[in-house]
């Protein structure tokens, strides 16, 4: 195998590794939408780091930190609803990314790497940011599993038990905003989300407990990288979009088995009774 | 403002005899400018059941909050005893179906839930069949029991049930009191219960504080307060034993309060 391969296959099974465990309790807390909004801010974060002259990963974190504050804020004191301000803010952060780096003309940025991910061309340097920003992340989630999960069951009875809410809700959108950092070179700003959210719902139909769940979907998100760099290496696909069609097909593999396995068990049920 | 409560808190406050849990004094909650509660004096000693009836928005729920701790925001005085262990069971509990959980692992997140009472708490609540069922597979009444389970965990000073019997039908009703006048028995511990309907917690409750619009418009023992003109006017004597609990035809228009006889 090429080593451009190798390391597109570590990087991916980097992000999937982490991505399984976090997606886990974004599909559980219903934050979808707020993961797409700040991924799709990820582009602001680029372009500040090359208007600053910042490591983009770092930029990235930091305007998706930023973000991830204010929509905290905004939501306890808004007057609309959560769709529609995480819409404004979802699109006006993506447009308003992709005219600031079309603002800077010495600039040039291959916009289609940024919006679908280049996993090919990941480079050792990027290897390296991804693995180490995935550990930091999967570690700090670990140490805080069991308020965070307690908080997600029920936020008033966390609170009842001294569970600190608004530092774990603040530490979770950071943890958010890492893992898109990393998720952007694999699969794009705009597929961010997919590798959340479809690993965590495909592996939700076995898992019987939240461990069992999260580290499915991390074992689930391997297995769509290690598909999406086949079907791009047979079909020459772009792999991005490719990684997310293994895991949707996955996902409906596993609704078809899960479904008529439980339709064997009813018949037979109703075949005893 | 939230430094100056603690404070005053700290300082002298209501007498906290030794069968005393929590006592507020002249407690005023007030949300933006609406006042949620107005000074609202409660007591709650060991082995008291008491109950807090009255409409919905009548503050019920924040004066359970204020007296668990949960809302630290107040005017006036709260005193709790020294590391009093409170047992909290929420009024809303929905677990979303994304979720896998046990009752099992439910119960194993509580903070004492590891090496807790756990044999005394599952036995007591009676959910021993209950653990290896997925908890969003629970009703409503086996819900409420696990969740009575869990706050049983730590062995409760206070035990305080947010309108523990919503959603209930009346067999599940009468079980989950009788379970609770088990507990109180058992534990020893003061139980703090939310209804809307004093019919329900008759038997089971040493006092009753009928709360209106964040103002206490009686208290006392439930025969009593039953008999109350404010808590009649509140209310309607409909809602009496004496006659059906389940709805019956009204010769009046809705919103209006009734006073028969």
């Amino acid at each position: 195998m090429d080593d451009f391969l190798i390391r597109a296959m570590l990087a991916g099974f980097g992000l999937a590794v982490v991505a399984g465990p976090l997606g886990s309790f974004v599909v559980w807390r219903r934050m979808a939408y707020f993961g797409d909004t700040l991924a799709h801010s990820a582009l602001l974060g680029v372009a500040l780091g090359f208007l600053v002259g910042l490591n983009i990963n770092f930029g990235i974190v930091l305007v998706c930190g930023a973000l991830a504050v204010l929509l905290v804020v905004l939501r306890s004191r808004q007057r609309l609803a959560d769709d529609t301000i995480l819409g404004i803010m979802a699109h006006s952060s993506l447009s308003l990314g992709l005219v600031a780096l079309a603002f800077m003309e010495h600039v040039r940025v291959d916009l289609m790497a940024y919006l679908f991910g280049d996993i090919l061309s990941v480079g050792q340097m990027e290897l390296w940011w991804i693995w180490l920003g995935g550990a930091a992340v999967l570690a700090v989630l670990v140490l805080i599993w069991r308020p965070l999960l307690t908080m997600t069951l029920h936020e008033e009875l966390a609170r009842a038990e001294g569970v600190p809410i608004l530092p774990l809700q603040l530490l979770f959108m950071a943890l958010m905003a890492g893992v898109i950092a990393i998720a952007m070179n694999i699969v794009g700003i705009l597929l961010v989300t997919s590798l959340l959210i479809i690993p965590a719902a495909t592996a939700r139909l076995f898992a019987r407990t939240p461990e069992q769940m999260a580290v499915l979907a991390a074992l689930l998100g391997c297995v769509a990288v290690a598909g999406g760099l086949r079907g791009s290496w047979n079909w020459d696909l772009p792999t991005g979009p490719a990684i997310v069609v293994a895991a949707t097909l996955l996902f409906s593999l596993a609704m078809v088995v899960t479904s008529s396995w439980r339709l064997v068990v009813r018949r037979e049920q109703a075949a005893d009774g | 403002m939230f430094g100056l409560t603690v404070g005053r808190r700290a300082s002298a406050g209501p007498a906290v005899d030794d069968d005393t849990l929590v006592a507020a004094q002249r407690l005023t909650v007030t949300r933006g400018q609406q006042p949620v509660l107005c000074n609202v004096d409660v007591a709650v000693k060991a082995g008291q059941v008491v109950t807090l009836v009255g409409p919905n928005g009548s503050g019920k729920s924040t004066l359970v909050q204020v007296l668990t701790g949960l809302i630290r925001d107040h005017q006036g005085q709260v005193r709790r005893r020294d590391g009093l262990r409170v047992g909290y069971v929420p009024q809303h509990f929905r677990i979303d179906r994304n979720l896998p959980i046990t009752a099992r692992r439910f119960m194993k997140l509580a903070p004492r839930g590891r090496h807790g009472n756990w044999d005394s708490a599952v036995a007591d609540a009676g959910v021993a069949h209950l653990l290896d069922r997925p908890m969003q597979g629970l009703s409503g009444g086996e819900l409420r029991r696990v969740l009575l389970a869990r706050a049983l965990l730590s062995r409760p000073h206070l035990l305080a049930l947010d309108e523990p019997a919503a959603g209930l039908d009346q067999r599940g009703q009468g079980e989950l009191y009788r379970l609770i006048r088990h507990i109180r028995e058992r534990y020893g511990c003061g139980v703090l219960v939310v209804s809307h309907d004093l019919n329900l917690v008759m038997a089971a409750t040493d006092q009753v504080l009928c709360l209106s619009e964040g103002h206490i418009l009686c208290r006392g023992a439930p025969e009593s307060v039953r008999a109350h003109p404010e808590y009649l006017a509140l209310f309607g004597s409909h809602l009496g034993p004496e006659t059906a609990v389940f709805p019956h035809a009204h010769d009046h228009e809705p919103g209006e309060h009734c006073s028969h006889g």
